[in-house]
Protein backbone atom coordinates (compact mmCIF):
# COMPACT_ATOMS: atom_id res chain seq x y z
CA UNK A 1 0.00 0.00 0.00
CA UNK A 2 1.64 3.47 -0.74
CA UNK A 3 1.49 6.35 1.49
CA UNK A 4 -1.81 7.72 -0.01
CA UNK A 5 -3.84 4.70 1.29
CA UNK A 6 -3.28 5.52 4.83
CA UNK A 7 -5.57 8.43 4.98
CA UNK A 8 -8.45 7.25 2.75
CA UNK A 9 -8.99 4.05 4.69
CA UNK A 10 -8.88 6.07 8.11
CA UNK A 11 -11.30 8.45 6.69
CA UNK A 12 -13.35 5.44 5.81
CA UNK A 13 -12.91 4.18 9.24
CA UNK A 14 -13.75 7.25 10.84
CA UNK A 15 -17.21 7.43 8.92
CA UNK A 16 -17.99 3.66 10.13
CA UNK A 17 -17.39 4.77 13.59
CA UNK A 18 -19.19 7.77 13.57
CA UNK A 19 -22.09 5.83 12.22
CA UNK A 20 -21.75 2.82 14.63
CA UNK A 21 -21.72 5.44 18.12
CA UNK A 22 -24.82 7.30 16.04
CA UNK A 23 -27.12 4.37 16.00
CA UNK A 24 -26.69 3.22 19.22
CA UNK A 25 -27.25 6.68 20.69
CA UNK A 26 -30.15 7.30 18.65
CA UNK A 27 -33.72 5.72 18.93
CA UNK A 28 -36.90 5.48 20.76
CA UNK A 29 -35.00 4.85 23.83
CA UNK A 30 -32.32 7.43 23.65
CA UNK A 31 -28.61 6.57 25.20
CA UNK A 32 -26.29 8.86 25.79
CA UNK A 33 -22.74 8.30 24.65
CA UNK A 34 -21.51 7.95 27.57
CA UNK A 35 -23.54 5.01 28.80
CA UNK A 36 -22.66 3.46 25.77
CA UNK A 37 -18.75 3.33 25.97
CA UNK A 38 -19.16 2.97 29.77
CA UNK A 39 -21.40 -0.50 28.88
CA UNK A 40 -19.15 -2.18 26.35
CA UNK A 41 -15.93 -0.83 28.13
CA UNK A 42 -17.63 -2.61 31.44
CA UNK A 43 -18.25 -5.78 28.84
CA UNK A 44 -15.01 -6.06 27.48
CA UNK A 45 -13.11 -5.43 31.55
CA UNK A 46 -15.73 -8.28 32.35
CA UNK A 47 -17.31 -6.40 35.30
CA UNK A 48 -20.85 -5.31 36.07
CA UNK A 49 -21.97 -1.71 33.96
CA UNK A 50 -22.70 0.64 36.65
CA UNK A 51 -26.37 1.75 34.30
CA UNK A 52 -29.95 1.07 34.83
CA UNK A 53 -30.73 -2.34 33.51
CA UNK A 54 -32.73 -1.17 30.84
CA UNK A 55 -30.01 0.17 28.96
CA UNK A 56 -27.60 -2.72 29.19
CA UNK A 57 -30.92 -4.40 27.33
CA UNK A 58 -31.31 -2.15 24.57
CA UNK A 59 -27.27 -2.13 24.11
CA UNK A 60 -27.22 -6.05 24.16
CA UNK A 61 -30.14 -7.45 23.03
CA UNK A 62 -32.17 -5.07 21.10
CA UNK A 63 -30.18 -1.78 19.49
CA UNK A 64 -26.58 -3.95 19.15
CA UNK A 65 -27.42 -7.10 17.40
CA UNK A 66 -29.51 -4.35 14.95
CA UNK A 67 -26.34 -1.92 14.37
CA UNK A 68 -23.56 -4.85 14.35
CA UNK A 69 -26.32 -6.40 11.49
CA UNK A 70 -26.51 -3.44 9.74
CA UNK A 71 -22.66 -2.64 9.72
CA UNK A 72 -22.17 -6.25 7.98
CA UNK A 73 -25.07 -6.11 5.49
CA UNK A 74 -23.74 -2.74 4.44
CA UNK A 75 -20.03 -4.11 3.71
CA UNK A 76 -21.20 -6.59 2.67
CA UNK A 77 -23.33 -5.25 -0.10
CA UNK A 78 -20.44 -2.97 -0.73
CA UNK A 79 -17.75 -5.14 -1.41
CA UNK A 80 -19.97 -7.74 -3.95
CA UNK A 81 -21.02 -4.76 -5.47
CA UNK A 82 -17.13 -3.78 -5.26
CA UNK A 83 -16.37 -7.54 -7.29
CA UNK A 84 -18.74 -7.65 -9.57
CA UNK A 85 -18.41 -4.00 -10.97
CA UNK A 86 -14.35 -5.52 -11.69
CA UNK A 87 -15.49 -8.24 -12.56
CA UNK A 88 -18.38 -7.39 -15.29
CA UNK A 89 -15.66 -3.94 -16.15
CA UNK A 90 -18.54 -2.46 -15.80
CA UNK A 91 -19.53 0.45 -12.98
CA UNK A 92 -23.36 0.03 -13.33
CA UNK A 93 -23.08 -3.49 -12.14
CA UNK A 94 -24.66 -3.86 -8.91
CA UNK A 95 -24.23 -7.28 -7.05
CA UNK A 96 -27.79 -8.66 -7.88
CA UNK A 97 -26.54 -8.66 -11.78
CA UNK A 98 -26.42 -12.75 -11.57
CA UNK A 99 -29.75 -13.47 -10.18
CA UNK A 100 -28.29 -13.26 -6.61
CA UNK A 101 -31.33 -11.38 -5.11
CA UNK A 102 -33.93 -12.36 -6.88
CA UNK A 103 -32.97 -16.41 -6.44
CA UNK A 104 -33.08 -14.76 -2.81
CA UNK A 105 -36.39 -13.45 -3.21
CA UNK A 106 -38.03 -16.11 -4.47
CA UNK A 107 -36.83 -18.51 -1.80
CA UNK A 108 -37.85 -16.06 1.22
CA UNK A 109 -41.10 -15.30 -0.81
CA UNK A 110 -41.79 -19.00 -0.90
CA UNK A 111 -41.09 -20.22 3.06
CA UNK A 112 -43.69 -16.81 3.66
CA UNK A 113 -46.04 -18.40 1.66
CA UNK A 114 -45.42 -22.08 3.10
CA UNK A 115 -45.68 -20.52 6.63
CA UNK A 116 -42.07 -21.47 7.68
CA UNK A 117 -39.95 -20.20 10.52
CA UNK A 118 -38.18 -17.56 10.33
CA UNK A 119 -34.73 -19.38 10.35
CA UNK A 120 -36.23 -21.53 7.27
CA UNK A 121 -37.57 -18.45 5.87
CA UNK A 122 -33.49 -16.90 5.76
CA UNK A 123 -31.93 -20.45 4.63
CA UNK A 124 -34.45 -20.47 1.50
CA UNK A 125 -33.38 -17.14 0.80
CA UNK A 126 -29.67 -17.91 1.33
CA UNK A 127 -29.82 -21.21 -1.18
CA UNK A 128 -31.84 -19.30 -3.43
CA UNK A 129 -29.30 -16.92 -4.25
CA UNK A 130 -26.74 -19.43 -4.65
CA UNK A 131 -28.67 -21.78 -6.85
CA UNK A 132 -29.93 -18.35 -9.07
CA UNK A 133 -26.26 -17.64 -9.29
CA UNK A 134 -24.99 -21.28 -9.91
CA UNK A 135 -27.51 -21.85 -12.89
CA UNK A 136 -27.20 -18.53 -14.36
CA UNK A 137 -23.29 -19.57 -14.46
CA UNK A 138 -24.08 -22.86 -15.78
CA UNK A 139 -25.93 -21.63 -18.63
CA UNK A 140 -23.50 -18.70 -19.09
CA UNK A 141 -20.86 -21.41 -19.57
CA UNK A 142 -22.45 -24.01 -21.33
CA UNK A 143 -22.84 -21.07 -24.21
CA UNK A 144 -19.46 -20.82 -25.66
CA UNK A 145 -18.58 -17.27 -26.89
CA UNK A 146 -16.10 -14.37 -27.61
CA UNK A 147 -17.04 -12.60 -24.57
CA UNK A 148 -18.05 -15.38 -21.90
CA UNK A 149 -18.68 -11.81 -19.46
CA UNK A 150 -21.04 -10.67 -21.16
CA UNK A 151 -22.72 -13.89 -21.90
CA UNK A 152 -23.00 -13.92 -17.98
CA UNK A 153 -24.42 -10.81 -17.97
CA UNK A 154 -27.42 -11.35 -20.40
CA UNK A 155 -28.14 -14.26 -18.63
CA UNK A 156 -28.08 -13.02 -15.47
CA UNK A 157 -30.78 -10.32 -16.50
CA UNK A 158 -32.63 -12.95 -17.87
CA UNK A 159 -32.97 -15.55 -15.19
CA UNK A 160 -33.28 -12.26 -12.85
CA UNK A 161 -36.63 -11.34 -14.91
CA UNK A 162 -37.65 -15.42 -15.04
CA UNK A 163 -37.66 -15.25 -10.81
CA UNK A 164 -39.28 -12.07 -10.87
CA UNK A 165 -42.14 -13.53 -12.66
CA UNK A 166 -41.82 -16.31 -9.98
CA UNK A 167 -41.80 -13.96 -7.14
CA UNK A 168 -44.64 -12.14 -9.01
CA UNK A 169 -47.13 -15.53 -9.00
CA UNK A 170 -46.62 -16.69 -4.98
CA UNK A 171 -47.12 -12.83 -3.88
CA UNK A 172 -50.06 -13.04 -6.47
CA UNK A 173 -51.33 -16.39 -4.83
CA UNK A 174 -50.42 -15.71 -1.45
CA UNK A 175 -53.34 -14.64 1.52
CA UNK A 176 -53.58 -11.04 1.29
CA UNK A 177 -54.05 -10.74 5.23
CA UNK A 178 -51.15 -12.19 6.38
CA UNK A 179 -48.62 -13.37 4.05
CA UNK A 180 -48.70 -10.34 1.55
CA UNK A 181 -47.70 -7.65 3.70
CA UNK A 182 -44.64 -10.05 5.27
CA UNK A 183 -43.73 -10.72 1.67
CA UNK A 184 -43.63 -7.01 0.66
CA UNK A 185 -41.90 -6.21 3.85
CA UNK A 186 -39.34 -8.37 3.56
CA UNK A 187 -38.85 -7.69 -0.53
CA UNK A 188 -38.11 -3.78 0.71
CA UNK A 189 -35.98 -4.84 3.20
CA UNK A 190 -35.62 -4.28 6.98
CA UNK A 191 -33.39 -4.71 10.00
CA UNK A 192 -36.08 -4.74 12.42
CA UNK A 193 -36.46 -8.55 12.94
CA UNK A 194 -32.67 -8.90 13.38
CA UNK A 195 -31.24 -10.66 16.80
CA UNK A 196 -28.29 -11.71 18.53
CA UNK A 197 -29.25 -15.29 17.13
CA UNK A 198 -29.59 -14.13 13.73
CA UNK A 199 -24.90 -12.84 14.16
CA UNK A 200 -23.14 -15.42 13.37
CA UNK A 201 -25.38 -16.92 9.81
CA UNK A 202 -24.25 -13.60 8.80
CA UNK A 203 -21.06 -13.12 10.19
CA UNK A 204 -19.65 -16.25 8.69
CA UNK A 205 -20.60 -16.19 4.91
CA UNK A 206 -19.89 -12.45 4.92
CA UNK A 207 -16.13 -12.71 6.92
CA UNK A 208 -15.19 -15.89 4.83
CA UNK A 209 -16.47 -13.94 1.21
CA UNK A 210 -14.69 -10.89 1.81
CA UNK A 211 -11.65 -12.59 2.42
CA UNK A 212 -11.16 -15.15 -0.43
CA UNK A 213 -11.85 -11.47 -2.59
CA UNK A 214 -9.15 -9.43 -0.06
CA UNK A 215 -6.80 -12.23 -0.64
CA UNK A 216 -7.49 -12.22 -5.00
CA UNK A 217 -7.17 -8.40 -4.43
CA UNK A 218 -3.91 -8.45 -7.40
CA UNK A 219 -5.82 -10.87 -9.71
CA UNK A 220 -8.84 -9.01 -9.36
CA UNK A 221 -7.21 -5.76 -10.20
CA UNK A 222 -5.79 -8.00 -13.66
CA UNK A 223 -9.25 -9.54 -14.23
CA UNK A 224 -10.88 -6.00 -14.72
CA UNK A 225 -9.05 -6.24 -17.94
CA UNK A 226 -10.27 -8.14 -21.09
CA UNK A 227 -10.05 -11.80 -20.66
CA UNK A 228 -7.82 -12.23 -23.09
CA UNK A 229 -5.49 -9.45 -22.00
CA UNK A 230 -5.75 -11.24 -18.78
CA UNK A 231 -4.67 -14.58 -19.69
CA UNK A 232 -2.30 -13.38 -21.76
CA UNK A 233 -0.84 -11.84 -18.09
CA UNK A 234 -0.83 -15.58 -16.64
CA UNK A 235 -3.70 -15.44 -15.16
CA UNK A 236 -6.05 -18.64 -15.53
CA UNK A 237 -9.54 -16.48 -15.85
CA UNK A 238 -12.06 -19.02 -16.07
CA UNK A 239 -11.69 -20.45 -12.33
CA UNK A 240 -11.11 -17.43 -11.14
CA UNK A 241 -13.78 -15.54 -12.36
CA UNK A 242 -15.68 -18.88 -10.19
CA UNK A 243 -13.89 -17.94 -7.77
CA UNK A 244 -14.79 -14.39 -7.37
CA UNK A 245 -18.51 -14.93 -8.44
CA UNK A 246 -18.40 -17.38 -5.53
CA UNK A 247 -17.32 -15.19 -2.65
CA UNK A 248 -19.51 -12.12 -3.92
CA UNK A 249 -22.61 -14.03 -4.07
CA UNK A 250 -22.18 -15.89 -0.54
CA UNK A 251 -21.28 -12.40 1.28
CA UNK A 252 -24.62 -11.22 -0.95
CA UNK A 253 -26.80 -14.05 0.26
CA UNK A 254 -25.87 -13.91 3.49
CA UNK A 255 -27.40 -10.24 3.72
CA UNK A 256 -30.26 -10.30 1.43
CA UNK A 257 -31.30 -13.62 4.04
CA UNK A 258 -30.87 -11.47 6.99
CA UNK A 259 -31.84 -7.85 5.70
CA UNK A 260 -34.23 -8.68 2.58
CA UNK A 261 -33.59 -6.45 -0.79
CA UNK A 262 -31.69 -3.56 -0.16
CA UNK A 263 -30.67 -2.06 -3.25
CA UNK A 264 -28.56 0.80 -4.05
CA UNK A 265 -25.75 0.46 -1.68
CA UNK A 266 -23.90 -2.08 -4.13
CA UNK A 267 -24.13 0.04 -6.74
CA UNK A 268 -23.54 3.56 -5.31
CA UNK A 269 -20.75 2.50 -2.57
CA UNK A 270 -18.07 1.21 -4.94
CA UNK A 271 -17.61 4.39 -6.87
CA UNK A 272 -17.65 6.30 -3.34
CA UNK A 273 -14.79 3.84 -2.45
CA UNK A 274 -13.26 4.36 -5.98
CA UNK A 275 -13.16 8.39 -5.51
CA UNK A 276 -11.88 7.86 -2.23
CA UNK A 277 -9.26 4.72 -2.54
CA UNK A 278 -8.46 4.45 -6.12
CA UNK A 279 -9.02 1.72 -8.34
CA UNK A 280 -6.55 -0.57 -7.02
CA UNK A 281 -8.61 -3.99 -5.00
CA UNK A 282 -6.36 -3.85 -2.52
CA UNK A 283 -7.61 -0.60 -1.25
CA UNK A 284 -10.67 -0.82 -2.53
CA UNK A 285 -12.49 -3.75 -0.77
CA UNK A 286 -11.44 -2.12 2.55
CA UNK A 287 -12.97 1.24 1.76
CA UNK A 288 -16.05 -0.12 0.64
CA UNK A 289 -16.68 -2.38 3.25
CA UNK A 290 -15.81 0.38 5.86
CA UNK A 291 -18.41 3.05 3.71
CA UNK A 292 -21.01 0.54 2.98
CA UNK A 293 -20.87 -0.34 6.87
CA UNK A 294 -21.00 3.31 7.94
CA UNK A 295 -24.08 3.88 5.23
CA UNK A 296 -26.16 1.17 6.05
CA UNK A 297 -25.62 2.41 9.57
CA UNK A 298 -27.09 6.30 9.25
CA UNK A 299 -29.61 4.94 6.69
CA UNK A 300 -30.73 2.00 9.21
CA UNK A 301 -30.71 4.62 11.91
CA UNK A 302 -32.94 7.31 10.06
CA UNK A 303 -35.21 3.96 9.33
CA UNK A 304 -36.13 3.49 12.63
CA UNK A 305 -36.16 6.89 14.15
CA UNK A 306 -37.17 9.11 11.03
CA UNK A 307 -41.30 8.42 11.18
CA UNK A 308 -43.46 6.73 13.81
CA UNK A 309 -43.72 3.51 11.86
CA UNK A 310 -40.34 1.99 10.51
CA UNK A 311 -39.61 3.14 6.97
CA UNK A 312 -38.48 0.12 4.33
CA UNK A 313 -34.74 0.09 4.06
CA UNK A 314 -35.19 -0.34 0.42
CA UNK A 315 -36.98 3.32 -0.22
CA UNK A 316 -34.66 5.00 1.90
CA UNK A 317 -31.79 3.75 -0.16
CA UNK A 318 -33.28 4.63 -3.50
CA UNK A 319 -34.05 7.54 -1.89
CA UNK A 320 -30.33 8.48 -0.69
CA UNK A 321 -29.26 6.96 -3.66
CA UNK A 322 -30.98 7.96 -7.03
CA UNK A 323 -29.86 11.31 -6.71
CA UNK A 324 -26.49 10.67 -5.73
CA UNK A 325 -25.68 8.88 -8.35
CA UNK A 326 -27.04 11.17 -10.74
CA UNK A 327 -24.75 13.67 -9.16
CA UNK A 328 -21.44 11.09 -9.29
CA UNK A 329 -22.59 10.63 -12.95
CA UNK A 330 -22.26 14.63 -13.84
CA UNK A 331 -19.29 15.18 -11.99
CA UNK A 332 -16.65 12.38 -10.54
CA UNK A 333 -17.45 9.74 -12.61
CA UNK A 334 -16.64 10.56 -16.32
CA UNK A 335 -13.21 8.55 -15.58
CA UNK A 336 -15.07 6.43 -13.56
CA UNK A 337 -11.76 7.22 -10.88
CA UNK B 1 14.04 -19.87 -28.32
CA UNK B 2 11.88 -20.62 -30.90
CA UNK B 3 7.91 -19.70 -31.31
CA UNK B 4 6.56 -22.13 -34.06
CA UNK B 5 2.93 -23.14 -35.45
CA UNK B 6 2.44 -26.14 -38.16
CA UNK B 7 0.14 -26.87 -40.49
CA UNK B 8 -2.30 -24.40 -38.18
CA UNK B 9 -5.88 -24.39 -38.86
CA UNK B 10 -7.24 -21.04 -37.04
CA UNK B 11 -10.64 -19.57 -36.55
CA UNK B 12 -13.51 -20.05 -34.01
CA UNK B 13 -16.14 -22.26 -32.93
CA UNK B 14 -18.13 -21.72 -35.80
CA UNK B 15 -15.90 -20.71 -38.45
CA UNK B 16 -12.01 -21.48 -39.44
CA UNK B 17 -10.48 -18.20 -40.52
CA UNK B 18 -7.49 -20.02 -42.08
CA UNK B 19 -5.84 -23.37 -42.99
CA UNK B 20 -2.26 -24.87 -43.70
CA UNK B 21 -0.25 -21.90 -41.94
CA UNK B 22 3.33 -22.83 -41.09
CA UNK B 23 4.80 -19.53 -38.96
CA UNK B 24 8.24 -19.75 -36.91
CA UNK B 25 9.54 -17.14 -35.05
CA UNK B 26 12.94 -16.99 -33.37
CA UNK B 27 14.48 -14.69 -30.60
CA UNK B 28 15.84 -11.63 -31.68
CA UNK B 29 14.27 -11.21 -34.65
CA UNK B 30 11.52 -8.90 -36.04
CA UNK B 31 8.53 -10.27 -37.54
CA UNK B 32 5.74 -8.60 -39.58
CA UNK B 33 2.82 -9.95 -40.40
CA UNK B 34 0.85 -7.95 -43.43
CA UNK B 35 -2.73 -8.92 -45.23
CA UNK B 36 -5.88 -7.12 -45.70
CA UNK B 37 -8.02 -6.85 -43.12
CA UNK B 38 -10.07 -10.30 -42.08
CA UNK B 39 -7.30 -12.18 -43.70
CA UNK B 40 -7.02 -13.34 -40.24
CA UNK B 41 -4.24 -11.61 -38.91
CA UNK B 42 -5.33 -11.18 -35.46
CA UNK B 43 -6.75 -14.89 -35.33
CA UNK B 44 -3.03 -15.92 -36.29
CA UNK B 45 -1.42 -13.64 -33.71
CA UNK B 46 -3.98 -15.13 -30.76
CA UNK B 47 -3.46 -18.62 -31.86
CA UNK B 48 0.23 -18.27 -30.82
CA UNK B 49 -0.53 -16.86 -27.83
CA UNK B 50 -3.04 -19.46 -26.93
CA UNK B 51 -5.43 -17.63 -25.99
CA UNK B 52 -7.67 -19.03 -28.82
CA UNK B 53 -6.93 -22.99 -29.54
CA UNK B 54 -5.90 -23.82 -32.94
CA UNK B 55 -8.45 -26.22 -34.35
CA UNK B 56 -5.68 -28.21 -36.68
CA UNK B 57 -1.97 -28.33 -36.26
CA UNK B 58 0.44 -27.86 -33.32
CA UNK B 59 2.51 -24.72 -31.71
CA UNK B 60 5.94 -25.73 -30.25
CA UNK B 61 7.42 -23.11 -27.95
CA UNK B 62 10.93 -23.75 -26.98
CA UNK B 63 10.78 -27.78 -28.05
CA UNK B 64 7.49 -28.15 -26.31
CA UNK B 65 3.43 -28.34 -27.11
CA UNK B 66 2.49 -24.71 -26.38
CA UNK B 67 -0.98 -26.10 -24.63
CA UNK B 68 1.86 -28.43 -21.93
CA UNK B 69 2.60 -24.51 -20.72
CA UNK B 70 0.56 -23.23 -17.27
CA UNK B 71 -0.67 -19.91 -18.30
CA UNK B 72 1.81 -18.48 -15.66
CA UNK B 73 5.05 -20.16 -17.50
CA UNK B 74 3.40 -19.17 -20.50
CA UNK B 75 2.84 -15.45 -19.88
CA UNK B 76 6.79 -15.21 -18.33
CA UNK B 77 7.80 -16.70 -22.15
CA UNK B 78 5.06 -14.58 -24.27
CA UNK B 79 3.87 -11.18 -24.12
CA UNK B 80 0.57 -9.88 -25.72
CA UNK B 81 0.68 -5.84 -26.25
CA UNK B 82 -3.20 -5.45 -27.26
CA UNK B 83 -4.62 -2.81 -29.63
CA UNK B 84 -4.26 0.24 -27.18
CA UNK B 85 -7.93 0.97 -25.92
CA UNK B 86 -9.53 2.64 -22.98
CA UNK B 87 -9.47 1.19 -19.82
CA UNK B 88 -12.93 1.31 -17.52
CA UNK B 89 -11.29 1.77 -13.89
CA UNK B 90 -7.87 4.67 -13.70
CA UNK B 91 -5.24 2.46 -12.27
CA UNK B 92 -2.45 4.54 -12.34
CA UNK B 93 0.03 3.52 -15.32
CA UNK B 94 2.43 1.93 -12.51
CA UNK B 95 -0.10 0.01 -11.89
CA UNK B 96 -1.13 -1.06 -14.97
CA UNK B 97 2.79 -1.49 -15.71
CA UNK B 98 3.07 -3.93 -12.69
CA UNK B 99 0.34 -5.84 -13.86
CA UNK B 100 3.26 -7.25 -16.33
CA UNK B 101 4.68 -8.99 -12.86
CA UNK B 102 1.46 -11.02 -12.14
CA UNK B 103 2.84 -14.30 -13.61
CA UNK B 104 5.96 -13.82 -11.47
CA UNK B 105 4.17 -14.08 -8.23
CA UNK B 106 1.29 -16.48 -6.88
CA UNK B 107 -2.17 -16.53 -6.64
CA UNK B 108 -2.59 -14.07 -3.24
CA UNK B 109 0.88 -12.05 -4.03
CA UNK B 110 0.72 -8.20 -4.82
CA UNK B 111 3.66 -6.82 -6.55
CA UNK B 112 6.96 -6.79 -4.74
CA UNK B 113 9.61 -4.09 -4.39
CA UNK B 114 11.75 -5.89 -7.01
CA UNK B 115 8.49 -6.23 -9.21
CA UNK B 116 8.56 -2.37 -8.92
CA UNK B 117 12.24 -1.99 -9.80
CA UNK B 118 11.65 -4.38 -13.05
CA UNK B 119 8.39 -1.86 -13.69
CA UNK B 120 10.69 1.37 -13.46
CA UNK B 121 13.36 0.25 -15.41
CA UNK B 122 10.60 -0.90 -18.25
CA UNK B 123 9.08 2.49 -17.81
CA UNK B 124 12.19 4.47 -18.17
CA UNK B 125 13.42 2.48 -21.11
CA UNK B 126 9.98 3.75 -23.08
CA UNK B 127 10.32 6.96 -21.31
CA UNK B 128 7.50 7.11 -19.93
CA UNK B 129 8.29 7.67 -16.04
CA UNK B 130 6.27 11.42 -15.79
CA UNK B 131 3.24 9.35 -16.25
CA UNK B 132 3.61 6.79 -13.12
CA UNK B 133 1.37 8.35 -10.96
CA UNK B 134 -0.81 9.44 -13.70
CA UNK B 135 -4.65 7.96 -14.60
CA UNK B 136 -4.38 5.36 -17.17
CA UNK B 137 -7.74 6.73 -18.67
CA UNK B 138 -6.08 9.97 -19.05
CA UNK B 139 -2.97 9.87 -21.11
CA UNK B 140 -3.22 10.30 -24.49
CA UNK B 141 -3.11 7.25 -27.12
CA UNK B 142 0.17 6.91 -27.77
CA UNK B 143 1.21 7.14 -24.25
CA UNK B 144 -1.00 4.08 -23.68
CA UNK B 145 0.72 2.59 -26.57
CA UNK B 146 4.18 2.91 -25.01
CA UNK B 147 2.58 2.00 -21.15
CA UNK B 148 1.35 -1.77 -22.79
CA UNK B 149 4.62 -1.63 -24.24
CA UNK B 150 6.39 -1.26 -20.82
CA UNK B 151 3.65 -3.51 -19.09
CA UNK B 152 5.10 -6.45 -21.76
CA UNK B 153 8.55 -5.56 -21.21
CA UNK B 154 8.18 -5.81 -17.28
CA UNK B 155 6.50 -9.24 -18.06
CA UNK B 156 10.65 -10.09 -18.94
CA UNK B 157 9.12 -12.74 -21.74
CA UNK B 158 11.26 -14.08 -24.73
CA UNK B 159 8.43 -13.04 -27.21
CA UNK B 160 6.49 -9.72 -27.93
CA UNK B 161 4.00 -10.16 -29.69
CA UNK B 162 1.75 -6.42 -30.80
CA UNK B 163 -1.81 -6.62 -32.62
CA UNK B 164 -1.28 -3.29 -34.93
CA UNK B 165 0.72 -1.32 -32.40
CA UNK B 166 0.69 1.82 -34.43
CA UNK B 167 -3.46 1.88 -35.41
CA UNK B 168 -4.75 5.09 -33.99
CA UNK B 169 -1.45 6.79 -33.34
CA UNK B 170 -0.21 9.66 -35.13
CA UNK B 171 2.46 10.13 -37.34
CA UNK B 172 5.47 10.97 -34.82
CA UNK B 173 4.07 8.57 -32.16
CA UNK B 174 4.09 5.78 -35.40
CA UNK B 175 7.76 6.25 -35.79
CA UNK B 176 8.53 6.02 -32.34
CA UNK B 177 6.73 2.75 -31.75
CA UNK B 178 8.81 1.30 -34.62
CA UNK B 179 11.94 2.35 -33.16
CA UNK B 180 10.84 0.72 -30.23
CA UNK B 181 9.83 -2.50 -31.81
CA UNK B 182 13.23 -2.34 -33.48
CA UNK B 183 15.22 -2.28 -30.53
CA UNK B 184 13.03 -4.88 -28.17
CA UNK B 185 14.24 -7.48 -31.36
CA UNK B 186 18.07 -5.98 -31.27
CA UNK B 187 18.17 -6.66 -27.07
CA UNK B 188 17.27 -10.38 -27.92
CA UNK B 189 12.94 -10.29 -27.72
CA UNK B 190 11.29 -12.61 -30.54
CA UNK B 191 9.04 -9.70 -32.15
CA UNK B 192 5.88 -10.64 -33.76
CA UNK B 193 3.34 -7.58 -34.89
CA UNK B 194 0.39 -6.94 -37.46
CA UNK B 195 0.45 -3.75 -39.17
CA UNK B 196 -1.42 -2.24 -42.00
CA UNK B 197 1.89 -0.12 -43.67
CA UNK B 198 4.02 -1.96 -45.44
CA UNK B 199 6.37 0.91 -45.04
CA UNK B 200 6.36 -0.40 -40.87
CA UNK B 201 7.63 -3.91 -42.06
CA UNK B 202 10.20 -2.36 -44.29
CA UNK B 203 11.80 -0.35 -42.02
CA UNK B 204 11.23 -2.21 -38.78
CA UNK B 205 11.04 -5.86 -39.23
CA UNK B 206 13.68 -8.77 -40.38
CA UNK B 207 11.06 -10.64 -42.39
CA UNK B 208 8.12 -10.68 -43.08
CA UNK B 209 5.05 -12.75 -43.45
CA UNK B 210 1.92 -12.58 -45.79
CA UNK B 211 -1.31 -13.80 -45.40
CA UNK B 212 -4.47 -13.04 -47.51
CA UNK B 213 -7.78 -14.87 -47.09
CA UNK B 214 -6.51 -17.33 -44.36
CA UNK B 215 -3.19 -18.41 -46.65
CA UNK B 216 0.06 -17.73 -46.68
CA UNK B 217 1.07 -15.70 -49.99
CA UNK B 218 4.75 -15.54 -49.10
CA UNK B 219 7.57 -15.06 -46.47
CA UNK B 220 10.86 -13.94 -46.61
CA UNK B 221 13.30 -10.69 -45.32
CA UNK B 222 11.60 -7.75 -46.05
CA UNK B 223 13.71 -6.84 -48.78
CA UNK B 224 13.02 -9.33 -50.43
CA UNK B 225 9.33 -10.32 -50.04
CA UNK B 226 8.33 -6.60 -49.97
CA UNK B 227 7.89 -5.86 -53.52
CA UNK B 228 5.34 -3.79 -56.02
CA UNK B 229 4.25 -7.68 -56.81
CA UNK B 230 3.70 -9.28 -54.07
CA UNK B 231 2.05 -6.23 -52.00
CA UNK B 232 -0.36 -5.79 -55.42
CA UNK B 233 -1.26 -9.31 -55.51
CA UNK B 234 -1.68 -8.77 -51.35
CA UNK B 235 -3.89 -6.40 -50.97
CA UNK B 236 -5.52 -6.45 -54.64
CA UNK B 237 -4.79 -3.16 -55.74
CA UNK B 238 -2.44 -1.01 -57.21
CA UNK B 239 0.68 -0.34 -55.35
CA UNK B 240 3.34 2.78 -55.98
CA UNK B 241 7.37 2.29 -54.91
CA UNK B 242 8.63 5.67 -54.63
CA UNK B 243 12.78 5.35 -54.59
CA UNK B 244 14.80 8.13 -53.22
CA UNK B 245 17.38 9.81 -55.38
CA UNK B 246 20.53 7.13 -54.03
CA UNK B 247 18.20 4.20 -54.43
CA UNK B 248 18.83 3.60 -50.49
CA UNK B 249 15.44 4.06 -49.45
CA UNK B 250 11.88 3.27 -50.87
CA UNK B 251 8.52 3.91 -49.57
CA UNK B 252 5.17 2.23 -51.17
CA UNK B 253 1.87 4.01 -51.83
CA UNK B 254 -1.31 2.67 -52.30
CA UNK B 255 -3.38 3.38 -55.08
Amino acid sequence: MSRSAVPSLLIAFLFLLAGLLLAFVVGRYPISLGDVLHVIGAKLAGRAADVPAAVESVIWQVRGPRVIAAALVGAALAVAGTAFQGLFRNPLVSPDILGASSGAALGAVLGIFFSLGVFAIQALAFVGGLIAVATVYAIGSAVRARDPVLVLVLTGVVIGALLGAGVGLVKYLADPYNQLPAMTFWLLGSLAAVGPSDLLPLFGPVTLGTLVLIALRWRMNVMSLPDEEARALGVPTGPLRIAIVAAATLVTSASVATAGIIGWIGLVVPHVARTLAGPDFARLIPAAALLGGGFLLLIDTLARTGAAIEIPLGILTALVGTPFFIWLLTSVAKTWS
Amino acid sequence: MILAGHNLTIGYSDRVVGRGLDIALATGEVLALLGPNGGGKTTLLKTLLGLIAPKDGEIELGGRALTSYASRERARLIAYVPQSHAATFAFTVETVVLMGRTAHGNLFSRPTAADRAVATRAMERFGIMHLRERPYTMISGGERQLALLARALAQEPQFIVLDEPTASLDFGNQGRVMREIRALGASGHGVLFTTHDPNHAMRAADRAYLLRQGARLGEGAVGQILGRTQLEALYGTPVQLITDADGQRSAFIPG
